[in-house]
C-alpha cells in the first residue's frame, strides 16, 4: 500500500480495491456492535491537521483513527497560515517533534498535502483530506464503497457527475478513482463550471443533463455555491437550477435502480431538491456512514505496517 | 571619482580570445578602454605593468545589460540589497541592469531614483540604472513625476510598473505620450488583471488537473494587442516584459511588420522551463508571468533568434527562503536570474544552433542598452567590442558547465529553478571599463 495517499490517482486499481475490500472488513467488524473498537492502531498518534473548517470531514477521520484505537489529536489552524504568522512547515515541525505517525490534513490551497509529504519537513504518511480545489480522495473512495455496495463492481457502470466541476475537489478525485475501477464517468455542468483541459481527462462530457440521465447508474450532484453567481459563473440561482437541479421529474428520467449521491453539505432548492435528496434512491446519509469504514480503512493500511498487527481480523 | 566610474589602473591583455565567437584575436583593455583588437606585439606581454589573460577556448562579448532586474533596495534587504545583486549580476557577465520599481517604499520619485543609482555606484559590481514607476505606488490611478526621475542624477528612461499592469488604458496612454518628452519607454508587464485574479500557474489541463487558479494566456496577449496599438497611436515606444506565450509573440511579429515602435523580451526561464514542472507543488517553479507550454517555449526561442524578441532580460527576483520553502499558494512569484542567464541562453539558443555569439551580444548588451537609452553619454554600455569602445567585456568559457548550486550565488537568495540541473558555459570574468568585476579562480 502507499505510504501517502495525496490523490486518488495515486491508487492502482488492486490498490483501491484493497481499499474497498479493508473498508467492508472495518464495516463487518464494527457494524451493529456495542463496541465499535479495534486495536489495530493502539500506540499509533494521528493528527487531524485542519486548516480549514470542517466539521464533518474532520469528525469522519477523528472516529475512524480512535475506532482503531490510535490516539488522536485534532490540530486546528483555521484560516490562513501566513495570517497566523505560522506557516505550514512550522505546524509540520511542531507535529514531527510531537511524533506524528499519520497528519490527515486538510487544506485550502490546493498542492499543500502533496508538500508536506515531499518537502522533508516530516516523515510521518500524509493523508489528504481535501486541498483546494485539487483532490478528496477519501471522498471519492467513500462514494465508490457506497456505490459498490448497491451497484457490485463498479467496472462498466455509467456516473454521472453534475455541477461545479471547476471548484470541486471531490469531481476530480471520483473522476480519477472511478476511471481506475472501469467506470465511465459522465461530467454535466455549464462550461463556465469546467476546468481547462477537461476533455482530456479521463471521462465524458455534456452540457445537457436530462440527455445525460436516462443510462446512469448513479448520479452524484455537487454542492454549488451561489456565490460564484457574483464571479458570473452563472447568471441567477434560479436559471442554475432549472438547468442542472436534480428535481422529482429529472429523477424519472433516471433508471429506476439509479442512485443519488450527494458529498455535502447540500444546498437544498439549488442542486438538489429535498424531495429527490430524501427519496429511497437517495444514499446520502449512507455515504457519511461509509466515510468512516472507508477512512479506517486508509488509515490502517498507511500506518498498520509498522503497528505489530497483520489485520484487522487479527485485531477483532 | 567613484568607484564604478573608475578604471583599472593595470592594462588587461586578453590573449587569444575569440571576439563574439569569432577568429582568436588580442584584446587590450587600457585606461578604461578597449585599445586595441587584433594581434598585440609579443613585446606586449613584457611591457612592464600589464595584466596577461589567456584567452585560449574563450569567447569575449561586450559586457551584459540587464533591462529588468530586481534588487529589492531599499525595503527588502533581507532577500537581496544593491550591493549583492550587483555582485550577482557582475558573475553572471552584467556591466550595467536596471533595477526595477517595486521597492519599499517604490522607485516612484527622483529621491528613491537617486538613492538606488548612488548604492549602485557605490557598490561598483556594475552599473545601475534605476527604473521609475509609472504610477504613484504602483497602484495605477495617477502617474508617478516621470519628468523628476527623467531629470534627477539618475537619469531614468526606463518606467515600470513591473509586477503590476497598468492596466487602464487611459493612464497607459497619457504614460506612453507624456515620456516622449525625454525620450523615455514604458515597459509594461502584460496582465490582465481581471482575467487572472488569483492564478498562479499556466491555464491549461494541467492546472485544471492541480486544482492551481490558471493565468490564461490571452491574459497577457489582450494588454501585448492594446498596448503595441496604443503606442502607434501616440507614435511612443513601448517594450513588454517577459513574453511568454505565442500569442504574445504573434501580435508583436505583427506589430513590427507594421512598424510599430514595440520592442520584448523574454526570460531565460521562459526559454527553457515549462509548466509541467508544476506538477510537484514546488514553489522555486512559481513566477509571473507563469512557465507556459512547450509550444510556448518553442515560439519564444524561434521569435529570439528571429528578432521579433529584441532581448533577453532576466526577471532575477530574489525571495526569502521562507517565501518559497511553502505551499504554493502563499509562495513568492519569482526566480533568480543573474547568474545562470548566459549558460540558459547558451544552452536553449546557442547549442541548439538558433543565435550565434555575435546573436547572443545583441540580445544581451547592444539591444537592451539601446531601449534603455544608455548605449549613449557619459558611461556607455552595449557598445561594440572595438577600438576605443568602454571596456565593458565579459568573458566565457563555452565548452565549460557545471552543475547549479544555489549555495554559490552570490545573491542573498536561493530560489533558482535550475538547481541540480547541469548547464552549459562559465563566465570566467567581467570587466566594467576595464576593472575586472568578476573573476573566476586563477584567470588573472
Amino acid at each position: 500500500m502507499i505510504r501517502h495517499l495525496l490523490s486518488a490517482g495515486d491508487l492502482s486499481r488492486e490498490d483501491a480495491t484493497l481499499v474497498l475490500d479493508t473498508a467492508e472488513e472495518m464495516a463487518r467488524l464494527t457494524e451493529g456492535r456495542a463496541v465499535k473498537k479495534l486495536p489495530a492502531l493502539r500506540g499509533r498518534t494521528v493528527v487531524n491537521l485542519f486548516f480549514e473548517d470542517s466539521t464533518r470531514t474532520r469528525t469522519s477521520f477523528e472516529l475512524a483513527a480512535k475506532r482503531l484505537s490510535a490516539d488522536v489529536v485534532n490540530f486546528s489552524a483555521k484560516g490562513s497560515s501566513l495570517s497566523k504568522g505560522e506557516s505550514l512547515k512550522d505546524t509540520a515541525l511542531t507535529l514531527e517533534a510531537m511524533g506524528a505517525d499519520g497528519v490527515v490534513v486538510r487544506h485550502s490551497a490546493s498542492g499543500a498535502p502533496y508538500r508536506l509529504a515531499t518537502s522533508g519537513w516530516i516523515n510521518a504518511s500524509v493523508l489528504n483530506a481535501g486541498d483546494g480545489t485539487h483532490e478528496h480522495p477519501t471522498q471519492a473512495l467513500l462514494d465508490a464503497f457506497t456505490m459498490r455496495r448497491h451497484l457490485g463492481e463498479l467496472s462498466g457502470k455509467r456516473i454521472v457527475i453534475v455541477g461545479d466541476v471547476l471548484h470541486s475537489r471531490v469531481a476530480r478525485s471520483n473522476v480519477l478513482l472511478l476511471a481506475t475501477l472501469g467506470a465511465t464517468v459522465t461530467l454535466v455542468a455549464p462550461p463556465t463550471l469546467l476546468p481547462m483541459g477537461v476533455e482530456q481527462w479521463p471521462c465524458e462530457v455534456t452540457f445537457d443533463l436530462d440527455a445525460a440521465l436516462s443510462g446512469a447508474d448513479a448520479v452524484m450532484m455537487l454542492r454549488v455555491q451561489s456565490e460564484r453567481m457574483k464571479d458570473a459563473f452563472f447568471p441567477s440561482a434560479r436559471e442554475y437550477s432549472r438547468r442542472y437541479g436534480l428535481d422529482a421529474r429529472r429523477q424519472a428520467l433516471m433508471p429506476p435502480e439509479a442512485l443519488v449521491l450527494h458529498p455535502g453539505p447540500m444546498n437544498r432548492g439549488m442542486e438538489i431538491t429535498a424531495e429527490v435528496a430524501d427519496s429511497d434512491r437517495s444514499v446520502i446519509v449512507e455515504q457519511v456512514t461509509n466515510g468512516v469504514y472507508v477512512r479506517m480503512a486508509a488509515l490502517y493500511l498507511m500506518l498498520a505496517g509498522t503497528a505489530g498487527t497483520t489485520t484487522p481480523e487479527e485485531a477483532a | 571619482m567613484t568607484p564604478s566610474a573608475s578604471t583599472s589602473a593595470t592594462p588587461t591583455l586578453i590573449r587569444n580570445v575569440r571576439v563574439l565567437g569569432g577568429e582568436p584575436q588580442d584584446l587590450l583593455l587600457r585606461d578604461g578602454v578597449i585599445a586595441s583588437v587584433g594581434t598585440a606585439p609579443d613585446e606586449a606581454d613584457r611591457a612592464g605593468d600589464i595584466t596577461i589573460v589567456d584567452g585560449t577556448g574563450l569567447v569575449a562579448l561586450p559586457g551584459l545589460v540587464d533591462l529588468h532586474t530586481h534588487l529589492r533596495e531599499p525595503g527588502r534587504e533581507d532577500a537581496e540589497t544593491v550591493e549583492t545583486g550587483t555582485l550577482a549580476a557582475a558573475r553572471g557577465g552584467f556591466t550595467a541592469v536596471h533595477a526595477m520599481a517595486n521597492t519599499d517604499p517604490v522607485a516612484d520619485t527622483a529621491g528613491v531614483v537617486e538613492q538606488v543609482w548612488r548604492l549602485g555606484r557605490e557598490a561598483g559590481h556594475a552599473d545601475v540604472r534605476p527604473v521609475g514607476a509609472v504610477t504613484v505606488g504602483l497602484q495605477g490611478e495617477r502617474l508617478a513625476e516621470l519628468g523628476a526621475m527623467a531629470d534627477s542624477a539618475a537619469g531614468v528612461r526606463v518606467f515600470s510598473d513591473d509586477g503590476v499592469c497598468v492596466s487602464d488604458a487611459v493612464l497607459m496612454r497619457r504614460a506612453l505620450e507624456y515620456v516622449k518628452a525625454f525620450d523615455g519607454v514604458i515597459a509594461q508587464h502584460a496582465q490582465e488583471p481581471r482575467l487572472t485574479e488569483g492564478a498562479t500557474m499556466n491555464e491549461g489541463e494541467l492546472s485544471g488537473r492541480l486544482g492551481l487558479r490558471g493565468w490564461p494566456s490571452v491574459a497577457e496577449e489582450a494588454i501585448v494587442a492594446r498596448d503595441v496599438l496604443l503606442a502607434a497611436h501616440v507614435g511612443s515606444r513601448v517594450h513588454i516584459c517577459h513574453l511568454s506565450t505565442r500569442g504574445s509573440v504573434e501580435i508583436v511579429r505583427l506589430a513590427k511588420q507594421r512598424g510599430l515602435p514595440v520592442t520584448a523580451e523574454v526570460t531565460p526561464h521562459h526559454l527553457l522551463l515549462t509548466d509541467e514542472l508544476v506538477a510537484t507543488y514546488d514553489p522555486r517553479y512559481k513566477v509571473n508571468p507563469p512557465l507556459r507550454s512547450a509550444d510556448d517555449v518553442a515560439a519564444l526561442r524561434e521569435a529570439l533568434a528571429d528578432g521579433t524578441i529584441d532581448i533577453v532580460a532576466t526577471d532575477h527576483a530574489p525571495h526569502p527562503l521562507e517565501a518559497k520553502d511553502c505551499e504554493w499558494d502563499v509562495a513568492a512569484f519569482g526566480m533568480l536570474g543573474l547568474e545562470t542567464a548566459l549558460s540558459v541562453v547558451q544552452h536553449t539558443m546557442v547549442d541548439t544552433g538558433l543565435l550565434d555569439w555575435a546573436g547572443v551580444a545583441e540580445r544581451m548588451s547592444a539591444a537592451p542598452a539601446r531601449i534603455g537609452r544608455c548605449d549613449t553619454g557619459e558611461l556607455p554600455h552595449g557598445r561594440p567590442l572595438a577600438e576605443g569602445e568602454p571596456a565593458n567585456v565579459v568573458l566565457i568559457d563555452p565548452s565549460a558547465s557545471a552543475t547549479v548550486d544555489p549555495a554559490a550565488s552570490a545573491s542573498l537568495s536561493r530560489n533558482m529553478p535550475y538547481e541540480g540541473m547541469k548547464l552549459p558555459g562559465a563566465v570566467v570574468a567581467t570587466f566594467l571599463r576595464g576593472r575586472p568585476t568578476h573573476v573566476t579562480g586563477g584567470l588573472l
